[in-house]
């Protein structure tokens, strides 16, 4: 018990010296749980976000847009990747994984059971849900936990080009004709509100932070990362010419920030319940890919155990034609 | 036909290529193959667009119009290409046999008098090796792996079988092109392609298709019903705002 004690104030003390935990580390079970869950729905956040840009990729309206996007959703497939090898750090396989999403046991971030329905949504989704990605995840490359932080560096280096590139659909659309301008607007009034929730409940509500506060998994509150987000991205739709679909935005001069009206969270809280417009989709799209993808799973892990055999048995071949010939060296040293 | 007619011809083959393999965007079978996939048809969609920009220099149209504006009897791909692929097993035989093709094709267009089809072959040669490289290690898994794999990567070959024969046409006028040395002679091609390529299905334990089946006319703008499906989907979007900047 005084052991366990001392293990864990020793871990403690590392963490508060800013030092990393590496997968070797002693850590408590509570911490390794705690990034487990985050990391692996992070990493199905990557990868369930991949559907709503996805299917604009066969449509996108010019062949560079689609190149863009094309590349855009495989740096979320490889964002999933990294996420889902750091997971794997601490002990939890891919295939556990995935069986947890698919079980509801594990979440995904709520945006993405919002529909993509016009062109101008991947604009907004580049612009709104890559910033807010952004703002949550530069803190995270300072995580105490080294492989999930080293994850988070490779991932923000990606994902200014993804915000770029959103924001770019926008001023296209939004200074050209008035179709793709209203098309623009739209989409800011669908991709608002949702954006703003991706950085969880309010302070007061967020069961989970202060002890990832402690942990430093997590350095900033919901609601500052919230604040960031809505300060930026007001500035940006006005560049655009665009207005934020919140009538009781408001300029704080004293705090030096904007301030929004109320925050619907019962539709927060259905959406991520499973309300949402596209919950059952989402998820059953990856099931059935997963589903459809099993026997080429089987192929590939049926095939690569046939090659290692193969090879076994050429190297144990090699081996008895090295001991014959050596037997032979010697019977004929005797013979002469 | 003229060089510009042959170029947008290749252009074509890249883009409805590189289009069927983006479908496959968060569909592969695991992450890692969906993110090689991508690659690929980056490669190919990237491949489109320096042709389609050669193309405009040539007296053509831009890059959009062509993908967007032209109705399915306007494409020039052939026929290989187009076919859905939305198997798996049918995506991997179709993307081997033309792996295989375009290294080969790639590789002679790269010594093109043409300058800069000399350049784009020198550079798509290096990708179309990677591209070859991949799909034969699918051949191989599949068509070694389990019975199930097996029998669908059987039943994949024999679907695509007849297509590629339009690969080693010389189409009416593209002669002339050949001869001065600006085009790669296809049907020069078509042994070393065999060779290769029935080395690598019986070595995948697979069997060879048999011949005697035949479907062409890509160059003649004579497509089947599945270019159409997929152009609809594609240019929906340009179609319904003329003239809009994206
Ligand atoms: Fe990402
Ligand atoms: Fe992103």
């Amino acid at each position: 018990m005084a052991e366990a004690q001392d293990l864990e104030a020793r871990f403690q003390a590392r963490i508060d010296n800013e030092e990393r935990i590496e997968p070797k580390d002693w850590m408590p079970d509570a911490y390794r749980k705690t990034l487990i869950r985050q990391i692996s729905q992070h990493a199905h956040s990557e990868v369930i976000g991949m559907q709503p840009e996805g299917t604009w990729i066969t449509r996108a309206p010019s062949l560079k847009r689609k190149t863009i996007l094309l590349s855009k959703v495989q740096d979320e497939g490889g964002h999933g990747l990294y996420l889902y090898s750091a997971a794997e750090t601490l002990g939890a396989s891919r295939e556990e994984m995935i069986a947890a999403l698919h079980g509801e046991r594990a979440k995904y971030s709520s945006i993405f059971n919002y529909p993509a329905l016009t062109w101008a949504d991947i604009g907004a989704i580049g612009w709104l849900v890559d910033s807010a990605a952004i703002i949550n995840q530069i803190p995270l490359q300072r995580c105490s936990y080294g492989p999930y932080a080293r994850a988070m560096v490779r991932i923000c280096k990606e994902e200014s080009f993804h915000q770029r590139q959103g924001y770019d659909i926008m001023v296209s659309l939004a200074t050209g004709t008035p179709e793709q301008k209203a098309m623009a607007q739209d989409a800011l009034n669908r991709w608002w509100w949702p954006s703003v929730q991706m950085f969880g409940p309010p302070d007061d509500a967020s069961t989970h932070s202060a002890r990832s506060m402690a942990w430093k998994i997590k350095r900033y509150s919901n609601d500052e990362l919230r604040q960031k987000f809505i300060d930026q991205a007001v500035e940006q739709a006005k560049i655009l010419g665009l207005e934020v679909p919140d009538p009781d935005l408001e300029w704080d001069e004293a705090s030096g920030h904007y301030r929004t009206g109320a925050i619907d969270w019962d539709e927060f809280n259905r959406v991520v319940a499973g309300d949402g417009p596209c919950n059952r989709e989402r998820l059953e799209t990856h099931r059935r890919v997963h589903e459809d993808g099993a026997w080429v799973r089987e192929a590939v892990a049926a095939y690569a155990e046939k090659q290692a055999a193969r090879q076994a048995q050429q190297v144990a071949r090699e081996a008895n034609a090295g001991e014959a010939e050596q037997s032979r060296r010697v019977s004929r040293g005797r013979e002469l | 036909m003229s060089l510009l007619d042959a170029v947008v011809g290749l252009a074509d083959d890249a883009l409805v290529l590189g289009h069927r393999l983006s479908e496959w965007c968060g569909r592969a079978p695991f992450l890692e193959e969906d993110l090689a996939i991508a690659n690929t048809a980056l490669d190919l969609l990237g491949r489109a667009r320096t042709l389609y920009g050669y193309a405009e220099t040539l007296g053509g149209r831009n890059e959009d119009e062509y993908a967007f504006l032209r109705d399915a009897p306007e494409f020039r791909n052939l026929l290989i290409y187009e076919l859905p692929g939305d198997d798996f097993a049918a995506a991997c035989a179709r993307q081997f046999l033309v792996d295989v093709f375009d290294d080969l094709y790639l590789t002679e267009l790269a010594a093109s008098r043409d300058e800069t089809l000399a350049e784009l072959g020198a550079k798509c040669a290096k990708e179309s090796t990677w591209h070859r490289r991949h799909s034969g290690e699918w051949l191989n898994r599949l068509g070694d792996g389990t019975a199930e794999s097996h029998e669908r990567m059987q039943r994949a070959l024999e679907g695509v079988w007849g297509y590629h024969l339009e690969l080693f046409e010389t189409g009416p006028g593209e002669t002339r092109l050949v001869a001065s040395g600006v085009l790669p002679d296809r049907g020069a091609l078509e042994r070393r392609w065999s060779a290769a390529v029935h080395e690598a299905i019986r070595s995948a334990t697979l069997d060879v298709p048999s011949n005697g089946r035949r479907v062409a006319g890509g160059r003649a703008g004579e497509h089947t019903e599945h270019l159409g499906i997929m152009l609809a989907e594609m240019q929906q979007l340009p179609r319904a705002c003329p003239g809009a900047n994206w």
